[in-house]
């Protein structure tokens, strides 16, 4: 079996390069996240990979088979989940299992297997039509019918924006249980928390990539003094602190505050000066950085 | 105003045929402050948030938004709110400069005012030179914030936030988030769903809709307390898990 080989691949909507020069490789079944803002190339690397659009320079493969030469097989082989919910929202949860099986020219049974795990808590529902499921649910159908033909690479654009956390929480159980069947699965994804549950991650912005490693690896290139800063009053904190000449960069991060520290920071001496400028409860004190701390820095640095 | 409540509602339930959507809830929300309105999927966010934006009548239930009575002031309440949603707000085939007069005419905004508040907008979000560009070439963090100057260009009392930052990303999101704590300190009332955890720590209180009731309420740290957990996420995953709706 073979995963996902991306060699300079560039594309372009007219003068706009979405991808530029992108080289990436995915292992086949490995769990590979695709991380980048909006506007990324993230959703134009898929048309490509799906065979929806070509390329127009470098190549690409998908389980071995070329994005151009092979449009047909790679179909029958892969399974792909556009960002925007694409089932027929008028026909039942069955019918549109159905008619994704048929398409592919498998019986529902076949493969009924891979997706039973999935379906336990749709089944309930089967004549519910598609359009009027839950946001979670609607992903649940989404994912059971792009695997109802067993194919052998999962291509997941954003599969869990607008799902809530416990949902999202089992969806990417059932991604873990894929990729124990052997499925290579390209997942993009805008919550820095799923980020942590691939086994490698690649940062993209602006149709580069910026960085290739395990979520671990990329927060161990962030090389960066970060404090946790909190006061009773939070904005006028985030104000403050971001007019200390030894901050370089200060941003919500949950309940506190994330500092980027500079050379000379000096904790005690800022929260003095902080507690004088009329702030209470100020506590300031080191923490480690994560895969967001990481991305707000490349997109710092980005915009220089 | 006669009442320092935003937001003030007992009983309010909302049925369509034999399924009850909307659970008699009973909650208040300050004035000027940043209130969570979280759940699962399916838990009834939508259907209440409808019914306090005046989009939809409660079955049962009492209440003012906005000063306003939910049962009978519907237009009344549509006047003196902003509502922005991730899914539509602005009209992509109009410019940005058309968007904004076209919210604020509809908000019966004279034509003096209007100038007068899109200049400032201009000035504040630092948007002068795209203000002829078509919405659909805006790069994805300035419409979410021109989507936001459109849902309060007539600076209404509150705005309701539906999933505002879905699909955007962390640097996006917390530009979005300063946008809310500027407007809250000038004392509008905001009222936001959102399924990102760590942005419900930045609210001043937060309820957790599950199966049609609010099954828990209070600011972000009681509720950290209460539930024994460092997140709210943590929180959010002890209540609304094995909860099942299709």
């Amino acid at each position: 079996m073979q995963g996902i080989e991306i060699n300079n691949l560039t594309v372009k909507w007219g003068d706009v390069t979405a991808l530029d020069g992108v080289t990436l490789s995915v292992p086949a079944g490995s769990l590979f996240g695709l991380i980048g803002p909006d506007g990324a190339g993230k959703s134009t690397l898929y048309r490509v990979l799906t065979t929806l659009r070509r390329p127009d320079g470098g190549h690409a493969t998908v389980a071995g088979l070329d994005v151009v030469r092979d449009v047909r097989a790679i179909r029958c082989r892969v399974g792909y989940m556009p960002q925007t919910f694409s089932l027929y929202p008028d026909l039942t949860v069955n019918e549109n299992l159905q008619f994704f099986a048929s398409i592919f020219g498998v019986e529902v049974k076949d493969n009924y297997d891979l997706i039973a795990p999935i379906f336990d808590q749709l089944a309930r529902f089967p004549n519910r039509r598609a359009g009027a499921l839950s946001g979670g649910m609607k992903q649940k159908l989404a994912l059971g019918c792009a695997l109802i033909h067993r194919p052998e690479v999962l291509l997941l654009d954003e599969p869990t924006t607008g799902v809530d956390a416990v949902s999202r929480s089992e969806f990417w159980d059932m991604l873990s249980t894929l990729r124990a069947h052997g499925i290579t699965i390209l997942v993009s994804t805008s919550y820095m928390d799923e980020a942590a549950r691939c086994e490698r991650v690649a940062l993209i912005n602006h149709g580069h990539i910026l960085g290739v490693d395990t979520p671990g690896g990329l927060v161990g290139r962030l090389d960066e003094t970060i404090y946790n800063a909190s006061a009773r009053e939070m904005y006028p904190l985030l104000e403050t602190l971001r007019c200390q000449p030894q901050v370089e960069r200060c941003y919500t991060f949950g309940a506190t505050l994330h500092v980027v520290a500079r050379p000379g920071f000096n904790p005690a001496e800022v929260t003095r000066r902080l507690v004088a400028s009329g702030l209470h409860d100020v506590v300031i004190a080191p923490t480690t950085g994560d895969i967001e701390d990481l991305f707000i820095k490349l997109d710092t640095d980005d915009h220089r | 105003m006669t009442t320092d409540k935003a937001i003030q509602v007992t009983g309010l339930t909302k049925r369509f045929g034999d399924f009850t959507a909307v659970d008699n809830i009973t909650f208040d929300v300050d004035r000027g402050e940043i209130f969570g309105f979280l759940g699962a999927n399916g838990a009834g966010k939508t259907t209440a948030m409808k019914m306090l934006c005046g989009l939809s009548t409660p079955t049962a239930g009492q209440g003012t938004v906005a000063g306003c009575d939910i049962m009978t002031g519907a237009e009344a309440i549509k006047r003196r709110i902003g509502y922005m949603s991730q899914r539509f707000s602005l009209y992509e085939e109009l410019t940005v400069d058309e968007n904004l007069h076209l919210f604020a005419t509809i908000y019966g905004m004279s034509r003096r005012e209007i100038c007068d508040k899109t200049a400032s907008i201009y000035r504040s979000l630092d948007m002068e030179s795209m203000k002829n560009l078509l919405v659909k070439k805006l790069p994805g963090g300035w419409k979410q914030k021109l989507a936001f100057a459109a849902a309060t260009i007539h600076s209404p009392d509150i705005v309701f936030l539906d999933e505002p930052t879905g699909g955007v990303d962390p640097v996006a999101r917390r530009r979005f988030w300063e946008l809310i704590y500027e407007a809250s300190s000038r004392g509008m009332t905001i009222f936001v769903t959102t399924h990102y955890l760590d942005e419900a720590e930045y609210c001043n209180r937060i309820s957790i809709m599950v199966d049609g009731r609010i099954a828990a309420l209070g600011s972000p740290a009681w509720l950290k307390e209460t539930y024994n957990a460092t997140t709210i996420d943590e929180v959010f995953r002890k209540i609304a898990t094995n909860t099942t709706k299709p």
